[in-house]
């Protein structure tokens, strides 16, 4: 768990050491200010509540998580460092968690930074701020899901562009797989059981469910049980290709 | 120690190591000696946990690479190939990551990291970022995260490329400092750092140990060694009449320097002094040959490949 620690605190040393946290967490909060207020509606709707701002965190994660991931293995493999790291007394879980977390510590401060626009509405009116404390903890969660999917994504290639792009395509899969265009790709020849399946996998679905403010376990295990699956793909896709 | 059992390694179709056997003993400096793509860093791979054998073992004090990787590691410190390191942090936060990740105690770290920091002086640099920093810089943060956490074992992947010839001779200074009681290897493929830092040397190429030698045994084993070379006006004749003496089993003429191999009978120098005062040559450089590397390292490898 250290040796996680350890790597956590040097990832995010360099994230602050270069323009990529700066420049992230400004896009973030520009972004979510023109969904919430241009395409959301947020005064015109004229309700006390988060729904707008919300709503359009996937497709911003569709873009922005996999900027954040898709250097994380990927570098280490340009630059060499993945040799140091793995002649380090450390093992493969160890770094795979120590990076995660600190990308995922990162993106929940990106959301901390946008807490004034919890201030705003508190303002305006008086919003169910259980519900809203709840979409944030939805929020995060999918994020960390998305950066599972890219965190893996980036220990299969050394490119940081291609690691983008397979990124951004898995995520897309996932985000849509409770989809009408995703589901009629199944529908008419596979069995109701995978149809239900396939649809269960929707970060969507599960995103919605918690930010309707009800935290249910089913949601939570979800999640939990997508971010352990891509990230022991990632241990296992750094075992077997770690030199290459 | 350092125990490595018949080990392999293969990519796709190439051995890139093949049937590597040796051990290595405290005090011992090793110097890895190959051409471009022998297998040297293969090895040293292998041996720091980074790379798994495709079949044989390698130990390090008793602890197997493969089986018990990370507990192997504590006992190595490793200079990669190019001395990778994390160009955007700076020396300072680098060399706290690696002694946090060697486990040096919380109250030892400043210590540890000014140790390594003034050994390898980078003091007037320990703040700034490591990609702003020279060539030669790098390759020295690259070393202190070796030497952070005082290992036993320090393998060093070409540690004196992209030195200049002042800093050559410190790093290898440094090396020589720190043998005494440790095991250090070293890969190079220049010839005149093993001569300088190593009490033993193997030779490798296209993954196979070819010789296992001290440095001195190894010049030894050359054809030069105690053969005469000499500078001499009418060099041709000269050679035809140093040719007959009984000491002199070829005598070769090459860039207008004359070198007269031994039979083995003693007296060879001596022998062709008394011909050079008997036929009154004008000659302007004469030395005995210790013997070169250069020539063993090439007569080796290139038989090897010519099979």
């Amino acid at each position: 768990m250290n040796g996680s620690i350890n790597v956590m605190r040097r990832e995010l040393t360099g994230y602050f050491a270069t323009p990529v946290a700066y420049v992230f967490l400004v896009i973030f909060l520009v972004m979510t200010g023109i969904f919430t207020f241009y395409l959301g509606n947020f005064y015109e709707r004229g309700f006390a509540d988060l729904d707008p701002f919300f709503r359009f965190h996937p497709w911003l994660y569709l873009f922005l998580v996999p900027a954040i991931s898709m250097r994380l293995w990927a570098e280490e493999r340009r630059s060499g460092t993945i040799e140091l790291l793995f002649t380090l007394p450390l093992t493969t879980i160890e770094a795979v968690l120590g990076k995660f977390l600190a990308a995922w510590l990162f993106i929940g401060l990106a959301l901390v930074l946008t807490l004034p626009m919890w201030v705003t509405v508190n303002y305006l009116g008086a919003p169910d701020n259980g519900v809203i404390l709840a979409a944030y903890l939805g929020s995060w969660l999918m994020a960390g899901g998305f950066l599972a999917i890219g965190s893996c994504m980036s220990a299969l290639t050394r490119n940081q562009v291609v690691a983008f792009i397979l990124s951004v395509v898995v995520c897309f899969l996932f985000l849509l797989s409770g989809l009408p265009m995703v589901m009629n790709l199944f529908k008419g020849w596979a069995p109701q059981v995978i149809l239900d399946g396939i649809a269960s996998l929707s970060f969507f679905k599960h995103f919605l469910d918690i930010s309707k403010g009800v935290i249910d376990l089913r949601d939570l295990v979800y999640f939990s049980l997508v971010i352990g699956f891509w990230l022991l793909a990632n241990v296992l896709v750094l075992e077997i290709k770690k030199a290459e | 120690m350092i125990e490595v059992k018949s080990l392999c390694k293969r990519y796709g179709n190439i051995l890139a190591v093949d049937d590597l056997s040796f051990s290595v003993d405290a005090g011992q400096v090793l110097g890895f000696l190959g051409p471009n793509g022998a297998g040297k860093s293969t090895t040293m791979k292998m041996l720091t946990g980074f790379l798994t054998p495709t079949s044989g073992s390698a130990s390090i004090n008793g602890i197997d690479t493969v089986e018990n990787s990370v507990e192997a590691r504590r006992h190595i410190g490793y200079l990669p190939e190019g001395a990778p390191s994390y160009g955007e942090l700076s020396v300072h936060q680098f060399l706290t990551f690696v002694a946090r990740a060697r486990m040096i105690k919380k109250d030892g770290l400043e210590d540890a990291i000014s140790r390594a920091v003034e050994k390898l002086n980078l003091t007037e640099v320990l703040h700034q970022p490591i990609e702003t920093l020279s060539k030669g810089f790098k390759r020295r943060v690259g070393l202190a995260q070796a030497i952070i956490h005082d290992p036993q074992i320090l393998i060093l992947d070409e540690p004196t490329d992209g030195l200049d010839p002042n800093q050559k001779r410190e790093v290898r200074h440094l090396i020589r400092d720190m043998a005494k009681d440790k095991i250090i290897i070293i890969s190079t493929h220049i010839l005149e750092e093993v001569e300088a830092v190593c009490n033993r040397v193997m030779i490798i190429s296209q993954g196979r140990l070819l010789a296992d030698d001290t440095p001195h045994g190894l010049v030894e084993s050359s054809r030069y060694n105690n053969a005469v070379s000499m500078v001499v006006e009418s060099a041709e004749k000269a050679a035809s009449v140093l040719s007959e003496l009984p000491q002199v089993a070829r005598a070769e003429l090459s860039e207008g320097e004359l070198t007269l191999f031994p039979t083995g009978q003693p007296g060879l120098f001596e022998a062709v002094t008394s011909a050079i005062t008997e036929n009154d040559w004008q000659v302007s450089a004469l030395r005995l040959e210790a013997g070169r590397l250069d020539d063993v390292f090439h007569s080796i490898t290139q038989e090897e490949t010519s099979v």
